[in-house]
């Protein structure tokens, strides 16, 4: 088992304003998986997704990933769990503007100590990997949507997580570019073993899935494994 | 813990670097900060200086006597003074060591091709020594050259420039007015007096302007009796005493004010050092309005990219950085950019201090512990300014930061 919750709660805000996105989560994923989650918008997705790549904490109920119990870990040591483990895509990119596709890629590397060569040759290989050994040199700003989300993918999977977090990589996408990328993450999945857990809206996207979880008002609705 | 200082370091300065322009935004209120400060303090002690210097180069028990009222401008109608008052001053009041008359006119001098106006003061020997003036070459004119009305003369400093540039002007003739004097001696330079050069003059025996040069011996042509002190604790009984003589001698009613003045230096230096006081107070208003200014720049600077790097540290924390990684690399940003800042801003002020202080003329004398006290002041407003978003960022959730706006 990679990821074990149990009676998982998320309460925004506090007295009259308190507002609960996640009313009690119990959520099995084995290594290896390519989950997808789905739900009208304001269902709570997002919100399961932060918790389960760590960057937000629940409010109640308990987190295990791998054999880690994630609500006692401390901010740093959360830190860490996502600097080994965890890898993320965004919805709108988060690319550091004004940075190099290179950089981009290196900055998890800084995080970690390896040398200026390794984190380039990493770097080099992970944007290879994505398909834009063509465009190293350049910015944000200077790349397409579909290029920016490749940047992302390259960022999350140079550090070799072992699972990738996706809320709506495509969301800001056209259809022939999410194909693209959608193809990428399979194939991630697929060649290196990668657990993907991702958020979507369309069916199309979440076919890619070999599991789809349904959530309804921060409960889980249905969860099928496609055949 | 050395390798994350590092690290941070390294990150740091390839921020630095991805973001010129916001970081010399921030550089420049501090260049600003830093810069006004040094240049109004150091212009500020430095025309200190020059007044305390120029008062010393007066003597300490010098006593003046002028025609008129106050420090100003020559009054018209006022009687001059005249030799016999000079004589009744020296054997009447007790305490005088030297006393020395002296004339003063505005005269054309010429050196070869050069020609300027200057000013020209007929007077005796003990001029020089009651007004501490020293030779940097030739001698002072003596008793003979005074009953003789011999035509010589004593050149400051400014004169000796602007008429005989690098050449040895002792022993040359110089036109003063219609008359030919040989210079006979160079003064040393004394510097800036208020407004004036007190070097650009040109000294000769009394009689001899009197005879030669102004061709002009009418018994009321003394402009100034110099007198000084045996010692300086008299001078105030001298300064009455001298009064009621001159009062008496000069025909003044009871009910009429004195038509002449008698000062020391002591009243010189606090009128000067009043004035100055003043000029550095005003400066420092000044500059304490930059220093604000400046940290206004830097809070501004900072308070447009806070999102963005909101965002950032949102990012960063994200993809495995810890908060105190990420921490000491805003730390590191916030303290390169302001120490880069503080050297910038002094060695604008130096470049001030010494374009401004030789435009109005003030000698520069650089105060280290100004420098560091502005220095550290600015840094620290830069740290703090740079460090306080990102500490406030570092403690949220990761997410929380990147969902900041
Ligand atoms: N920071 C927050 N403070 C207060 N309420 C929040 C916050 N974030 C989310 N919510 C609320 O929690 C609920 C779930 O939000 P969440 O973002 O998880 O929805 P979602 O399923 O991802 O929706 P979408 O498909 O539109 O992205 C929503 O009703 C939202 O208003
Ligand atoms: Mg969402």
């Amino acid at each position: 088992m990679l990821i074990q919750l149990r009676q998982l709660t998320k309460t925004y805000g506090t007295g009259d304003a308190a507002f609960q996105a996640l009313r009690g989560i119990d959520l099995d994923i084995n290594r290896g998986e390519f989950v997808a989650i789905m739900g009208h918008s304001g269902s709570g997705k997002s919100t399961l997704m932060n918790i389960l790549g760590c960057l937000d904490t629940p409010t109640s109920g308990t987190y295990r990933y791998e054999d880690i119990t994630v609500e006692r870990l401390t901010a740093d040591q959360r830190s860490i769990l996502r600097r080994h483990a965890l890898g993320f895509i965004f919805q709108g990119f988060n690319l550091l503007a004004r940075t190099s596709t290179v950089e981009n890629v290196e900055i998890p590397l800084l995080y970690r100590g390896l040398s200026r060569r390794e984190r380039h040759e990493k770097a080099l290989a992970a944007i290879a990997s994505v398909g834009l050994a063509d465009k190293l040199r350049n910015t944000p700003a200077e790349l397409s949507g579909g290029q920016q989300q490749r940047v992302a993918i390259a960022r999350a999977i140079v550090t070799e997580p072992s699972t990738l977090f996706a809320d709506e990589p495509t969301g800001n996408l056209d259809t022939a570019t999410t194909i693209e990328i959608m193809r990428l993450l399979t194939r991630l999945n697929a060649e290196r073993g990668i657990t993907v857990i991702m958020v979507t809206h369309e069916d199309d996207v979440a076919a890619h899935a070999k599991r789809i979880v349904r959530i309804k008002d921060g409960l889980i609705e249905s969860d099928n494994i496609r055949s | 813990m050395l390798s994350t200082a590092l690290n941070a370091l390294h990150i740091a300065l390839r921020e630095i670097r991805r973001n010129v322009t916001r970081a010399f935004l921030t550089m420049l209120g501090i260049i600003i900060g830093v810069a006004a400060v040094i240049t109004m303090v150091t212009l500020g002690q430095g025309t200190t200086k020059a007044v305390e210097n120029q008062i010393s180069s007066l003597g300490s028990n010098l006593l003046m006597l002028r025609p008129g009222a106050g420090f100003g401008p020559r009054q018209p109608n006022i009687p001059n003074f005249i030799e016999s008052d000079v004589t009744a001053i020296s054997e009447q009041i007790p305490g005088i060591a030297a006393i020395a008359p002296a004339r003063g006119a505005s005269m054309s001098t010429a050196y070869l091709q050069n020609a300027r106006s200057t000013s020209v003061t007929g007077t005796t020997e003990d001029y020089f020594s009651i007004n501490k003036w020293t030779l940097a070459d030739g001698r002072f004119f003596n008793i003979a050259d005074y009953r003789d009305g011999a035509a010589v003369c004593v050149i400051g400093n400014t004169v000796r420039k602007e008429l005989f540039g690098s050449a040895n002007p002792i022993g040359q003739k110089i036109r003063i007015g219609n008359a030919s004097c040989e210079v006979i001696g160079l003064l040393a330079p004394k510097g800036q007096m208020g407004m004036g050069d007190q070097d650009d003059t040109i000294i000769v025996p009394l009689t001899t302007l009197q005879r030669r040069l102004t061709g002009h011996t009418g018994a009321h042509d003394i402009t100034m009796i110099s007198i000084s002190a045996e010692d300086a604790a008299s001078s105030d009984r001298m300064i009455s005493e001298i009064t009621s003589l001159m009062r008496q001698r000069r025909n003044l009613q009871p009910n009429q004010d004195n038509n002449f003045n008698v000062f020391d230096t002591r009243q010189i230096a606090e009128t000067l050092s009043s004035s100055t006081r003043m000029m550095t107070m005003l400066l420092a208003a000044v500059a304490g309005v930059s220093l604000l200014v400046g940290g206004i720049g830097i809070m501004n600077i900072m308070l447009v990219s806070v999102t963005e790097r909101t965002r950032e540290i949102g990012i960063r924390l994200a993809i495995g950085a810890r908060a105190r990684e990420v921490l000491l690399q805003f730390l590191v940003e916030a303290t390169t950019i302001s120490c880069i800042g503080g050297l910038l801003g002094i060695a604008l002020a130096v470049a001030l201090c010494y374009g401004l202080g030789s435009l109005i003329n003030v000698p520069v004398a650089f105060n280290p512990q100004i420098n560091l006290v502005s220095f550290i002041f600015s840094a620290a407003v830069g740290i703090l300014f740079g460090f306080t978003p990102a500490r406030r960022a570092a403690r949220l959730d990761p997410i929380d930061a990147l969902r900041h706006e």
